[in-house]
Order: C-alpha cells, then sequence, then structure tokens
C-alpha cells in the first residue's frame, strides 16, 4: 500500500493512517466542539484554527472541567456577536488589557469555592498579551497563579485593521509600519521575545506552537493542563488578512515559519528549555516570505530580492534562532 | 458593640464579617489601612474561606474582582484617587457586566499636581460608570454602608462603591459600634448569583452588542439603578431594625423643614456643617442641611421634596467640574427644576484644604442675606492666583504654575529657579 501524505510537504501522516492512540482529539467523534462552526472568521483564519485545537484539547485534559476568559480580538468579536456564540464552553469577555487578571479571580473563585478541579484558560491575541495585557500577565505568571494562559500570535492588530503591535516582525508591512521610504515596513531591533519573557518568570510551562502542527500543539496543551501554576503557550496563527496571504496557505505559512527558524518551536520549564521542535532541513526566509504581502515589498515583480540586505536580515534572525534553540537535526533524512 | 478605633480597621473588620471570598488589593494611600487589615485576617485565619490577592495595579484589582465576581464569588476591593482613574475601564465593564462587587473608596483629590489629601474629585470622574456611590458621613457610617453595600449590590445585580473622605474618616479614630457575625449573618445572605461562569452550565458572558440592542442592555442598567432608589430606604430600614441604628438612606435632612437656606453636601463635611447649623440656629438663622448619602442613583424625588420650601439652595461641594462648575449642584438644580429656588455652588476642601466653621459662617451668612454667588471657591487665595495670572499674562515662558505658587507661597520644594 502506497502512503499517501495528506498535508503535503511535510512529513506528518494523515489521522486515518496513524493508531488510534495518536489521532488527534479533532478526529474524535466526540470532541467538546470548543469554538463550534458558524462563526465569522475570515477564510482560511489560523486563529479559528489554533483556538479549536487547542480548547478541544483542554477540554478532554480537564474532562470538560474548564473555564476561559477572552480579551477583546478578533477571536472573540468573530466568535459573540450577540445574541450569538460559537462557543459551547463558559466564557467570559471583559476588556483588551485585563485577560489574565480576569483569569486570576476565576481562579481564585473556583480555588475558594473549593471547585479546583475546574481549570481555568485566559486567551488573547498578540496585541493583548505582548502589548497592553502584557502587566496584567507579568504580574499573573509572577504570583505563579493557576491559568493557562494562550497567546494566539498573529504579529499585529488584526481586529482593528493590521495595526503593528510589539509582535510584529521586522520589514513587515503592516497599517502603522507602511511600506514606504527608505527602510520600508516595521523597523529592526525592536518588538517582545514574550515566550522568552515569560520563561523569565520562572513559570513551570512555557511552549511555542503553530497550526501546522496540530499534534504538537495539542500534546503541549495536554501537558499544559495537567500542571497547576502559570503557563504559556504562544501559538503562531497566520492571518490571510493580514498578512496578505493566501487564505488555503494558512498552515503552509506556518509550516515555513518553523522550518526556517524564523519562528522556533519550543518547550521550557521553570525558564530552561526542555525540547525543541527540530528542523531537518531548513528552508530559507525567502520561501516563508515570499507567500506574504506583508513582505511583497522585499521582491521585485518577478519574485526575486529587491532588497538583499533586508532579507540577509531576516535571514540571520532565522539562523540565531537555529543556533540558539540547537533546531537542526543531526541527521538529514529524505522523506521517499 | 462600642470600640474605639480606626475607619479603615472598623471598615476593614466589618467588610471581613460580610465573608468576601476573593479580595483583591493593590496600595494607595488612603486606603492602605483597609486591605492590610484584610490581608492579616485572611492570613490569620479570621477570614476564611477567602482568597487575599496582591495584584500588580488597580486596573488588575478591578479586572481580578470582575474574574472572581462572574465566577460566583463575593469580590471586595479598595482604592483612591488616581487608582480608580487607572481601573476606569475595568470599572466601567463591572457596571456594564452588571457585577455585584464592592469597594471601598478613600476619597482623594486627582492630580495634576499630585496630592494625597481628601476631596471628591475621584468619585465624581467615576460618577457615570454604573455603579451605585453611597457616601459614608461618619466611620459609623462607613461600616455600615458597607454591609448594605453587599446586600444592595447582589439583590439587585449592581457593583456599589463605599465612599469615605480620605485620611478625614480612614485614619480617624471614634468609637464605632462594630457588628458581629450573627448580626451580618442574618442581615447578609450568601451570594447567589444570577448566572455565573461554570462548565455546568456553559454561557458567554460579555458579548459584543451592536446598535440594535446596546441601548437597551444600557437602560437596563439605569432601571437598575432606579430600582436601587427604592430598595435603599427598604434595606436601611431593616438594617434599623436589625442593628439599633439608621444608616444608609438616600438623603438625612437637618433641621431643614422650615430652612430658609439649605446646605446640601456629602461625607464628612456634613458633620462640621450641623454643628454650624446649630449654633446659627441659635442666633435665629433659619438655617439647615441636606446631607446626600446616595449619589448615583441620585435622590432626585427625595431632594426635591426636602429643597422645595428653600429661599436659597448652597451645594458645599469637594470638586467641580473645571471649565463649568459645581457636580453635586448640577443634580440638585436638576431636581428643583421648575421651582423658583436658586442653587449656588461654594467648591470647598480641595486637596484637603480644611473647610473651617469661620469660613462657612461667611457662606452661610452670604446665602441668608441672598447674595451669594453662582459659583464661588472657599478661601481662595486669590492674590496668589492673580499673581500667576499676571506672570502668565507676561509671556510664553512663565514656567510650569504649580511650582510658581508653591515658590510665591515660600513652600518647600520650590527653590529651582
Amino acid at each position: 500500500m502506497a502512503v499517501r501524505f495528506y498535508q503535503v510537504g511535510s512529513f506528518a501522516v494523515g489521522n486515518r493512517l496513524a493508531s488510534p492512540a495518536d489521532r488527534t482529539i479533532q478526529s474524535e467523534g466526540g470532541r467538546s466542539n470548543s469554538l463550534t462552526s458558524g462563526h465569522r472568521a475570515c477564510q482560511g483564519c489560523g486563529e479559528a484554527l489554533g483556538a479549536r485545537y487547542a480548547l478541544d484539547a483542554a477540554m478532554r485534559a480537564t474532562g470538560g472541567q474548564m473555564v476561559a476568559v477572552n480579551a477583546t480580538g478578533c477571536l472573540e468579536v468573530f466568535s459573540t456577536p450577540y445574541p450569538e456564540t460559537s462557543w459551547q464552553i463558559p466564557l467570559l469577555h471583559s476588556l483588551f488589557g485585563n485577560a489574565p487578571a480576569v483569569a486570576t479571580g476565576v481562579a481564585a473563585a473556583l480555588r475558594v469555592k473549593g471547585r479546583s478541579e475546574t481549570r481555568v484558560i485566559g486567551q488573547a491575541g498578540d496585541g493583548g498579551t505582548v502589548d497592553i495585557g502584557f502587566g496584567c500577565l507579568s504580574g499573573m505568571f509572577e504570583r505563579n497563579d493557576d491559568v493557562l494562559f494562550i497567546c494566539y500570535d498573529n504579529e499585529a492588530y488584526m481586529n482593528t485593521g493590521v495595526q503593528r503591535s510589539g509582535a510584529t516582525p521586522p520589514a513587515a508591512r503592516t497599517a502603522t509600519t507602511q511600506a514606504v521610504g527608505p527602510h520600508p515596513g516595521n523597523s529592526f531591533g525592536q518588538g517582545k521575545n514574550m515566550p522568552v519573557l515569560a520563561m523569565a518568570h520562572g513559570i513551570p510551562y512555557v511552549a511555542t506552537a503553530t497550526v501546522a502542527d496540530l499534534h504538537d500543539l495539542e500534546a503541549k496543551v495536554t501537558r499544559a493542563m495537567s500542571i497547576r501554576g502559570s503557563r504559556y503557550i504562544h501559538i503562531l496563527v497566520p492571518c490571510p488578512l493580514g498578512w496578505a496571504s493566501a487564505s488555503s496557505d494558512t498552515v503552509r505559512i506556518a509550516r515555513l515559519a518553523t522550518q526556517t527558524g524564523f519562528f522556533p518551536v519550543f518547550e521550557a520549564e521553570h525558564g530552561e528549555v526542555t525540547g525543541v521542535t527540530t528542523i531537518r532541513r531548513p528552508a530559507p526566509v525567502t520561501e516563508y516570505l515570499r507567500l506574504q504581502g506583508r513582505f511583497s515589498h522585499l521582491f521585485d515583480r518577478a519574485g526575486n530580492p529587491a532588497q538583499p540586505e533586508v532579507l540577509d536580515a531576516l535571514q540571520a534572525m532565522a539562523d540565531e534562532n537555529i543556533r540558539r534553540y540547537g533546531l537542526l537535526e543531526a541527521t538529514d533524512e529524505v522523506p521517499s | 458593640m462600642l470600640r474605639q478605633i480606626e475607619g479603615s480597621r472598623a471598615v476593614a473588620e466589618t467588610v471581613a464579617l460580610c465573608r468576601p471570598e476573593v479580595v483583591c488589593a493593590y496600595p494607595i494611600s488612603p486606603q492602605t489601612h483597609i486591605i492590610e487589615a484584610i490581608g492579616e485576617l485572611v492570613k490569620t485565619g479570621e477570614l476564611a474561606p477567602c482568597e487575599f490577592i496582591n495584584v500588580e495595579s488597580e486596573f488588575a484589582a478591578m479586572s481580578v474582582a470582575i474574574g472572581a465576581s462572574a465566577t460566583g464569588a463575593r469580590a471586595f476591593t479598595a482604592t483612591a484617587s488616581q487608582g480608580l482613574l487607572f481601573m476606569m475601564e475595568a470599572l466601567y465593564n463591572a457596571g456594564g457586566l452588571g457585577l455585584p462587587i464592592v469597594m471601598t473608596l478613600t476619597n482623594r483629590a486627582v492630580g495634576a499636581p499630585i496630592n494625597i489629601w481628601n476631596d471628591h474629585s475621584d468619585a465624581m470622574a467615576a460618577r457615570d460608570a454604573g455603579w451605585i456611590q453611597l457616601f459614608a458621613e461618619t466611620n459609623q457610617e462607613a461600616a455600615d454602608l458597607h454591609i448594605l453595600a453587599f446586600r444592595l449590590a447582589e439583590e439587585i445585580s449592581v457593583p456599589v462603591m463605599v465612599c469615605m473622605d480620605g485620611f478625614i474618616l480612614t485614619h480617624a479614630t471614634e468609637a464605632v459600634d462594630m457588628p458581629d457575625q450573627g448580626q451580618v449573618d442574618a442581615f447578609l445572605p450568601p451570594y447567589e448569583p444570577r448566572q455565573q461562569l461554570s462548565p455546568d452550565d456553559p454561557y458567554s458572558i460579555g458579548a459584543m452588542v451592536g446598535p440594535e440592542a446596546f441601548s437597551e442592555v444600557r437602560y437596563l442598567a439605569h432601571a437598575h439603578q432606579q430600582e436601587a432608589l427604592a430598595r435603599i430606604p427598604e434595606l436601611s430600614a431593616e438594617f434599623a431594625e436589625a442593628f439599633g441604628r439608621d444608616s444608609g438612606g438616600l438623603v438625612h435632612p437637618y433641621r431643614s423643614a422650615d430652612a430658609e437656606v439649605v446646605i446640601v453636601a456629602m461625607g464628612s463635611v456634613l458633620g462640621t456643617i450641623k454643628d454650624l447649623i446649630d449654633t446659627q440656629r441659635d442666633t435665629g438663622m433659619r438655617i439647615g442641611a441636606l446631607g446626600v448619602t446616595s449619589f448615583r442613583p441620585f435622590p432626585i424625588d427625595a431632594v426635591r421634596a426636602a429643597l422645595r420650601e428653600a429661599h436659597q439652595v448652597v451645594a458645599v461641594e469637594k470638586a467641580f467640574s473645571v471649565g463649568f462648575g459645581g457636580v453635586l449642584s448640577t443634580d440638585v438644580a436638576m431636581a428643583l427644576s421648575g421651582l423658583p429656588v436658586p442653587v449656588a455652588t461654594v467648591v470647598a476642601g480641595l486637596g484637603g484644604r480644611v473647610i473651617t466653621k469661620t469660613s462657612l459662617q461667611g457662606v452661610f451668612e452670604a446665602a441668608a442675606r441672598g447674595d451669594i454667588p453662582r459659583l464661588s471657591f472657599l478661601d481662595l487665595n486669590e492674590k496668589l492666583v492673580e499673581r500667576e495670572l499676571a506672570r502668565i499674562a507676561q509671556g510664553r515662558r512663565s514656567g510650569p504654575s504649580a511650582e510658581n505658587i508653591l515658590r510665591d507661597l515660600g513652600t518647600v520644594a520650590s527653590g529651582i529657579g
């Protein structure tokens, strides 16, 4: 029987060929559908995909004993236009910048009520995590409150029309880092490395993931829910609207983000990296960037590099990630 | 039991008797003694079960209270001044969500210039946040209002802010009749939320609401506060029966039945005003007072009924709307609309300036004579203001006003330049 790769270009095998124990939670008939169909996310939305996998995994890990707190943002707006809701889990939306603190309050209430078996998830986009919510998140981490906080990172303020955030990569075009002038796009030398900042708080568990490797995402959420205290998962979720990419390329772009080293995928416990997702054959960053209109000013119409020094600098960032996290596999196998 | 006790301590111990389940604390003067005392009661186990959380900001304090309250826990916090403004977004959110959080506001001025002393600028800034605002006249009332506040908040699903004058009340030691646990338990049943965050019955709370329903949701918030107008006197009567003393209510008239001049005020300054009324009454001046306990909801009918026979109403206010004038007096004037009763505003006690009987006597006499200005600032150092205005008029580079004024006064920390 010929092995068929369902996810073209990857080394992953589709659910139907995996043993039942290895299949994704999404393949189960009894999955929670935490974020159910009918919501108003864009076609190809990485955030909706990531949230669905993450929350269903958390629901399975907790036996359905879970509540969630959501920051203002795309995820909240596309899921809860009154009087509709796509959430099949209890969900509280308060404000843009306070989701971690609200989650702390929820966890405190559950503890005082003797209902600590009910677990708490806080979630926000990158703006709600690294910028406006950062103070509350740092406080939550510092107190080691019993909350898993998930950042769905699409690298800009998409809900308000694609403005730069502290998670926007250098050179990316946004509505406030326009692709004009001598240095088009976002500046170099800025931005927050949120997973590292989370690790610096010494919390029990920090992980990064992408919507390209959903098994890995589910495993990390499951692992996070087995731990008490503050936990943080940072999920890269491509945004077709903000990244000016094809809706059908969301997973492909997320995979290239990891395979270039541009977005390192790793786990850390108590501030120490404990595991990385290695890269078999590092792809050049141009492969990742070329698929995204937000970087189109770095290429000419034929797709050739128009700003080689910028591309070199971006490649250097990816190379540095590969070095820093030891992302390169020792062997260089090529799948047949 | 009567005890000689600091106002903050009396409030803290009374709040503890109300069995809050989540208390979040971020320090700001003059609120600190309250949260310190509650924290200690939690740490010793006297207040249990209770989660006491040291948060990183007032914004987080109110946010933690929101999460706790939405999950069915009785939540409490306390703040003042800049802290209240820093949590303003969350304040509106708690109001909009109808979460029955109770918060002590130890009233303090709002900068700049930074000033830690008492006035009511902070409470007035939060006037429209959808919270009930009750003002305590004494430490006894400050303590008692918290018991009423939890009961009221949870009955009608609206958060309640108990306002007490910073330092004047919070740091004053006087006799307070402290309730016991049995009395409070009998008056205040456990919190039973209307809806809460729970896997047993999953709700989405905090949905986005567009133009099609926003007015209706906001109107309901108003309707809840109107309900409170009826409920506050009922609960206060019940409180009086249970605890044997009057606290709360909407307004407190004092010798105003036959008064030609009625002074309207909120908070601790009413004590000074009442003392002076007693002495002025002895000289034949027909003067009285109306203390407003419930500022939000504003008891427009009760105020109208209490003031309709007056010849002159004077609102003595510890805050004002810059560029306009009185805040309380605007509401009072609205209550009196259509009646020939003039309302004057006296802005007094800003940033902790002492409101003396001597100065108030001048106000009383001017009001009795019928020549009180529409808006005046009690004990304003006009020469000082004029000097600075003249300096500003000389040229653009006149320097910072606050520092110039301090230098004119010869106050410390004004030596630069």
